[in-house]
């Protein structure tokens, strides 16, 4: 079995793999349902043992915010049927634990290991049934592109900006810069719906699109894929009117001092 | 070589002392020249024009140049469009792409789109003559920008040049018509959503508004049609108006000659500086290729309006941070500063005051700064003739308006960059919405009163330097036990630049011959008061001879 984040490899063993998938399966529910009854005692066991390690952590570092049992508070949501996707996309792009009550909660360098992330994860899954862990196979980057741009374009293009280089929103939220976002998280992003970012369910985008999508982003991502050396950020003309005035006409205007100093 | 061409009130031709005129025997070479001169010449009288046109005087300073570069960023511009029109097809007719830029492969598509990505993508050289062409013409606006500023700061739009700044002005709004038709062009999501604000600004004016908006699309927003007609402005009607008016502007240059700036022998009535022929002809030919090469570096390096990233357009997605190229931010910024809640409901028709009100900022703006040198010429009613370019700190009411008008666009021009403000300096959109749309009304008040502020200073300063000499840091004690700082009296030549510069005084008041002073006549002699109030004359003769005989102190 392959860890679900392809680009993190070596630190997790197979059987930690195994069960977090289990776990993802389990919160997906209904349709995967076959999968989990066929599964053997003893890696229930590990789910029960992941589970019992997620809500200790779960206790100590996000209780004071969603309540003992993740049933929310005034200063967090209730998190009973956020899915492990929810907790894998908040925990592991460091937005929870939430730091300073901002706008909104921002992404900073991840305060778990994966490990703990999956039990967080399992715990809050094993409470209500929510949307789970992506399948490794929707994340290959290796779907239709042109669909994936097109599906972006009308989709996230008004909050993340055509090029993906993200905007601003009302009362200084802001939607992100989607420029290396793991595959994983963009589909959880997608399935789970960040605070106000809206919910993209499997009506909305069945999971082969959001799999486009993710290809398409994968694809810009590509440093190769653009001609050019330079690309200014990707933030349009507002770049490239400060480029033309101060590297064109800066250096143009230093040009003519000089060329005029020397003529003397 | 430096040559100086007088000009008189009589004879304005250019009597040039060139010091480097021998008598050599013509060569092979240089008979055949002559006997091609002489063919031309009986042919055509070219001889005249090429005298009075060859014999032009180009004084020698850095701020002098920015036209040129904005004349051979045009240049520039023409050559990398044509190339462009090779290729490019002005039709809004869907076809498939099937290009060789994988996320947009098998969609559908207008042939503009379609075509400007086989520019960029399939086409050899194509994506660096679209860049080339895209940031020339970046460059073609900001260098007019620039070169006006310098105009209007030393004031060379006075008497006689009025006329030429206006046309000069007209060339900008040409200008900015060109770059905003060819922002279009492509037919890509980016300049459909510039497009679509322009479709709202129209049909935002009371009862024609709808129609016109028909007009320009053919129907419907977006429709079929608007792709075409704007590349018949883009390489047909606009460039040959800008063609005509730039002739015009350069014609009446030559006829008005230069303005200069002050310093030994350099007058009113004469220019210092290097005729066209031979020497500046070949300056200039190398400046050309300097800027050419500038824009081609550019190009080859640095991405410009990457088009396949934002796709084709469709009126259904509207992405976030989409911006015009920056001469027209000022007139987004503009829409974007409009407080909400500005439009009415009147007697059934909706009065749309968050556009009107905008456009009409806009139009006073831009018809101020286009007649401002009649303005000024009224406030003054000064006649003379002017030939010395002005520093900007002798005319401080002048220079801070200026400031001020300055301070007026870049606020409006930075307002259309607000959401990019916000998330880059993480700051919310509504408070730096509010914050620029105060700046856009106290920005300039302070701007205008620094900028008198300073000038004054700086003209005190000078008359300082003038009369006392630089302050040379060196304290000196004296045998009675006082300490004193040595002053270093100025040169000559370093002295003329400072004090020969015209005196204003302000309008008199004069009864007409009804000895009655019509109101007009008062708030004019008003104005005229303000504009000249704290003046700094220059200094006189008789205080300099006081000054140097007053003794050192
Ligand atoms: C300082 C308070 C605070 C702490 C500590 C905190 N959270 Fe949160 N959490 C919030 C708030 C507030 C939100 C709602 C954010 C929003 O949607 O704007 C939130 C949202 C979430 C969500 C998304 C819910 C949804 O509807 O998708 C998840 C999942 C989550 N938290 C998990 C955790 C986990 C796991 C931890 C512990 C590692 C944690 N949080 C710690 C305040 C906190
Ligand atoms: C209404 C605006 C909105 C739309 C539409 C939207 N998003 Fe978002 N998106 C947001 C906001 C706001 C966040 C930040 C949430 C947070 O920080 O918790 C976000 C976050 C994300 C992230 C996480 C980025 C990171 O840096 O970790 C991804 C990935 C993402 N969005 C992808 C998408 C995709 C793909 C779509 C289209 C299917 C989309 N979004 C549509 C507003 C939006």
């Amino acid at each position: 079995m392959a860890p679900h984040r392809k680009n993190r490899t070596g630190r997790r063993s197979p059987v930690v793999s195994a069960m977090l998938l289990l776990v993802g399966l389990l919160a997906t529910g209904g349709s995967y349902a076959l999968f989990t009854a066929s599964a053997s005692a003893e890696t229930t066991a590990h789910v029960d043992n992941l589970i019992d390690e997620g809500q200790k952590l779960f206790q100590a570092n996000c209780a004071s915010c969603h309540g003992l049992a993740a049933q929310g508070t005034d200063a967090g949501p209730n998190l009973h049927g956020v899915g492990a996707a929810a907790v894998d996309f908040q925990v592991a792009t460091g937005r929870m634990p939430m730091a300073a009550s901002g706008p909104q909660a921002e992404e900073k360098p991840p305060q778990f290991t994966e490990e703990q992330v999956a039990a967080l994860a399992a715990y809050v899954a094993s409470l209500a049934p929510g949307p789970g862990i992506p399948d490794e196979s929707l994340l290959t980057g290796n779907g239709d592109v042109t669909n994936g741009a097109e599906l972006f374009r009308i989709n996230c293009a008004m909050c993340h900006n055509v090029a993906g280089a993200g905007g601003a929103l009302t009362e200084g939220k802001f939607a992100p810069d989607l420029k290396g976002v793991e595959p994983a998280h963009i589909y959880e992003a997608m399935v789970t719906g960040p605070q106000n970012m809206p919910v993209f369910n499997d009506l909305n985008l069945t999971p082969e699109d959001k799999a486009d999508i993710i290809s398409y982003l994968m694809f810009i991502d590509d440093k190769s894929n653009s001609p050019g050396i330079i690309d200014l950020g990707g933030l349009g003309p507002v770049s490239e009117g400060l480029f033309v005035w101060i590297f064109a006409l800066g250096s143009i205007v230093g040009i003519t001092v000089w060329l005029t100093a020397k003529s003397n | 070589m430096t040559v100086e061409a007088t000009r008189t009130a009589a004879d304005r031709d250019a009597r040039i002392t060139t010091e480097d005129e021998q008598a050599v025997p013509p060569g092979r070479g240089m008979r055949f020249t002559n006997w091609a001169a002489n063919y031309v010449d009986e042919r055509t009288s070219m001889s005249g024009f090429v005298r009075e046109f060859g014999r032009k005087i180009f004084p020698n300073h850095w701020s002098f140049m920015l036209g040129e570069v904005a004349l051979y960023s045009f240049i520039v511009i023409l050559l990398s469009g044509t190339f462009l029109t090779f290729f490019f097809q002005a039709s809004m007719t869907e076809v498939t792409y099937e290009g060789s830029y994988a996320p947009l492969k098998g969609l559908d598509m207008s042939a503009a789109y379609a075509s400007t990505l086989d520019i960029s993508f399939d086409i050899r050289g194509g994506l660096l003559m679209r860049q080339i062409h895209h940031w020339a013409a970046l460059l073609f606006v900001a260098s007019i920008g620039l070169h006006m500023l310098r105009v209007f700061f030393t004031g060379a739009f006075r008497k006689p040049r009025e006329i030429n700044w206006l046309i000069g002005f007209v060339l900008f709004v040409l200008a900015m018509g060109e770059g905003f038709t060819g922002y279009s062009l492509p037919d890509d999501l980016l300049s459909g959503n510039g497009l679509r604000i322009i479709d709202g600004m129209v049909k935002g004016f009371p009862i024609v508004g709808t129609w016109m908006s028909n007009l320009l699309f053919g129907g419907e927003f977006p429709g079929t049609s608007v792709v075409g007609m704007f590349y018949s402005l883009h390489i047909l009607l606009l460039p040959a108006v800008l063609v005509a008016a730039l002739g015009i502007h350069l014609v009446l240059m030559v006829v008005n000659k230069h303005t200069q700036f002050a310093g030994p022998g350099r007058t009113n009535d004469n220019v210092v500086g290097v005729p066209i022929l031979p020497v500046f002809a070949a300056k200039a030919g190398g400046f050309f290729f300097i800027i050419f090469g500038v824009l081609a570096l550019i190009a080859a390096t640095v991405t410009i309006n990457p088009i396949w990233a934002y796709g084709p357009y469709d009126p259904s997605p509207v992405s976030a941070g989409t911006q015009p190229d920056w001469y027209i931010g000022f007139a987004d910024g503009a829409l974007r500063l409009v407080p909400p809640g500005w439009e009415f409901e009147l007697f059934g028709f909706t009065l749309s005051l968050n556009i009107l009100a905008p456009v009409l900022v806009i139009v006073v703006f831009l018809v101020l700064v286009a007649f401002y040198p009649f303005i000024e010429g009224w406030i003054t009613g000064d006649q003379r003739e002017h030939h010395m370019a002005q520093r900007p700190r002798n005319a401080p009411r002048r220079t801070a308006i200026g400031a001020a008008g300055v301070t007026f666009y870049a606020v409006m021009w930075a307002a259309a960059s607000s959401d990019l403000i916000a998330t880059h300096f993480k700051l919310a959109i509504e408070g730096v919405t509010h914050a620029i749309q105060l700046l856009l009304i106290l920005g300039p008040i302070i701007a205008f009163v620094l900028a008198h502020r300073i000038c004054i200073g700086l003209q005190k300063k000078d008359r300082e330097i003038v009369l006392h000499g630089y302050e040379s840091a060196r304290i000196v004690r004296l045998p009675g036990g006082e300490y004193i700082e040595v002053h270093e009296p100025l040169s000559e030549y370093e002295r003329w630049k400072l004090i020969d510069f015209d005196d204003y005084q302000p309008l008199m008041l004069r009864p007409n011959d009804r000895g009655r002073i019509p109101v007009m006549q008062r708030v004019r002699a008003g104005l005229s008061r303000w504009f000249f109030e704290d003046r700094i004359s220059p200094v006189t003769n008789t205080e300099l001879e006081a000054a140097k005989h007053g003794g050192h102190h």
